[in-house]
């Protein structure tokens, strides 16, 4: 199955999984996927629960080592490399379950992902002898992004003490903070309440806008998916098993057996 | 100005600043006015000890590594000034070359170790620590040729830190200024401007980074932080400064053994202090040390004075008997953790908020 999406682009952010697999014990969670993802495109990865979309993304960003396949990005081959090379090599992540610094302030947890994306004089960390806090141009942009994510007021408070829904903001905040060339969402708005869930869907349709961004999206909300997707992959059992256009795969039968009606009991949980 | 030597990481409590202040100026004029030679001893070792603590703080406290081994490197520093001037006689070519082949080693053994062993969990780099330590202490007693075995070694240093050296007679003050009173001030200087430069570490965007390992590695991963590498790094720093902290108590001592610089006991103080103290706050060290090294010192002439003082009642004199004071000191302790568990510190800057 190839990609039906793929705008020729000069942009960073070619993201392509060649066979990717993972078996823990005997379970095969993700079974050979090989896709292509191109900048300029949201593609939202649904399926039902323990389909594998997590665990695929995990092996894309380098939190699970592959048992076979390749993970590419703009030609380059990144399946021996850990988490934080493929970081600098621009895949984003924000995680499903919160994963912040939690006895840091707001703004610091920030700092650290401005920090690790930037070239400086901070050395991304390895500067031992300069003071953190004079490297205004870091604080500078912290301040912006806690701005766009309206958490301006809290940015002293420690993120263990922040509600579930700004830590959720926090999460998707350290992942525009690196600015990367592919941004991994995993459920971004899951357990948000009305009010908090707009900032972050105005983000990611801002950063859709933008056009030169390769945005990966793993969602259960369908009214999300059906405003957001420029295209859709299903996984199944850990097999990828449709790709398209929206409107395509939410019509095709497989989809109508192996997801919506799953889906339809996820909805009960 | 004050700030910036402080690298901005300021007291950030009334209380705590006053406290840090009358500590400052009481070490620094402590040979002017402390009644007598022990106490001076106390406060050569309450600096070195700050040091010591301090160096401990940066794993411990600021990285999140549960490591051992860190008597290990105190006595390899204590240990590269003895054998050295043991071996060359007491000039300071031997003083220099000692420490830093000290440092050079303390720095290979701490990158070794990182390296083996920082992958693993947190309790198994714990136990692999201990074990170095432990192999590390044998060895210290059983090459008795190079490094005196049990016994130790004495030796002497360089004529102008000897107490016999007096540099001013006569003064009108009535004291000593003598080779101890240099060394004493060398050890001053020496701990100010590293504990300062530690300060200067943790607040750098190296320090931060620390700090985000020790809160979550995980995400300090995936944000593009190489965590083995900064963990690596922040064990050999951790390592050369307790290293230099050994140097400095060859120093004061003119004698090492394996009981003054090696012993798991003195791991154990190091613990207790940076838990008393405030851990992941450099100024906890300091707090620490001087509660602890106190009570040390002084906790048995106090005993002494209450058991006197309680004649007569029945139990009383017994419990509060000189021989009893580790019984005092544990449950001060115990009292410490409980009612301070992010430790004097971290109450005292808590209380501001």
């Amino acid at each position: 199955m190839t990609a039906s999406v793929q705008p020729v682009s000069n942009h960073r952010g070619h993201l392509e999984t060649q066979g990717l697999s993972v078996s823990f014990g005997g379970h095969q969670a993700v079974r050979e996927v090989s896709c292509r993802f191109a900048p300029g495109t949201l593609t939202c990865i649904v399926g039902p629960n323990g389909a594998g979309k997590t665990t695929y993304f995990n092996l894309i960003s380098g939190q699970i080592p592959a048992t076979a396949g390749r993970v590419l990005l703009d030609g380059k081959d990144l399946t021996r490399l850990p988490a934080s090379a493929r970081a600098q090599a621009g895949l984003g992540r924000a995680f499903q379950l919160t994963n912040l610094f939690p006895g840091l302030s707001v703004r610091e947890n920030i700092r650290l992902a401005v920090q690790a994306a930037r070239q400086g004089p901070h050395r991304r960390g390895f500067n031992l002898w300069s003071i953190a806090n004079d490297h205004t141009a870091l604080n500078e942009e912290a301040d912006h992004l806690l701005e766009l994510v309206s958490m301006t007021p809290l940015a002293v408070s420690t993120a263990a003490s922040l509600s579930h829904g700004n830590q959720r903001k926090l999460e998707v905040a350290l992942m525009m903070a690196l600015d990367p060339a592919v941004y991994m969402f995993d459920e971004p708005t899951a357990g948000m309440s009305a009010d908090d869930t707009p900032v972050v869907l105005d983000l990611i349709r801002t950063l859709r806008a933008k056009g030169d961004r390769t945005l990966l999206l793993v969602e259960h909300k369908m009214d999300v998916v059906r405003e957001l997707a420029d295209r859709i992959i299903v996984l199944h059992q850990g097999a990828l098993v449709a790709d398209g256009d929206p409107a395509t795969v939410m019509a095709s039968p497989v989809v109508q057996e192996a997801y919506l009606g799953s889906a339809a009991d996820a909805g009960v949980e | 100005m004050i700030s910036r030597l402080l690298s901005h990481d300021l007291p950030n409590s009334r209380a705590l600043a006053f406290i840090l202040g009358v500590l400052f100026l009481a070490l620094l004029f402590a040979p002017f006015w402390v009644p007598s030679i022990k106490a001076l001893n106390l406060a050569a070792k309450v600096l070195i000890f700050i040091l010591l603590v301090a160096s401990f703080d940066l794993l411990l406290g600021y990285t999140g590594i549960v490591s051992f081994a860190h008597t290990m490197f105190f006595g390899i520093g204590a240990y590269g000034v003895a054998i050295a001037t043991n071996a060359w006689g007491p000039s300071w070519s031997a003083v220099i070359t000692g420490a830093l082949a000290a440092l050079g080693l303390s720095a290979l053994l701490a990158l070794a170790i990182a390296l083996f062993s920082l992958r693993v969990r947190a309790i198994f780099f714990a136990m692999i620590t201990l074990a170095m330590a432990a192999a590390f202490q044998t060895l210290a007693s059983q090459l008795s040729e190079i490094t005196g075995g049990e016994d130790g070694l004495n030796f002497r240093l360089p004529e102008l830190l000897n107490p016999s050296t007096v540099w001013w007679e006569g003064n009108p003050f009535g004291i000593n200024f003598n080779g101890k009173m240099l060394t004493y001030y060398l050890i001053f200087v020496a701990v100010l401007l590293l504990f300062l430069a530690l300060l200067r570490i943790v607040n750098s965007p190296f320090g931060s980074v620390l700090k985000a390992i020790r809160e979550n590695e995980f995400r300090a991963e995936a944000l593009g932080y190489r965590v083995v590498h900064f963990r690596a790094l922040s064990s050999v720093l951790s390592a050369l400064f307790a290293t230099a902290a050994g140097v400095l108590l060859a120093l004061w001592l003119r004698y090492n053994g394996p009981d003054t610089s090696l012993s798991f006991e003195i791991m154990l103080d190091i613990l207790l202090i940076l838990v008393i103290g405030g851990m992941g706050s450099m100024y906890g060290s300091i707090i620490g040390t001087v509660i602890f090294i106190l009570a040390q010192g002084y906790l048995q002439d106090l005993l002494r004075m209450a058991s006197g003082l309680a004649k007569g009642i029945p139990f009383l004199p017994a419990l509060l008997s000189p021989d009893r004071w580790l019984l005092w000191l544990g449950l001060m302790f115990v009292l410490a953790v409980y009612f301070f568990p992010q430790g004097i510190v971290g109450r005292l800057r808590d209380k501001k908020q």
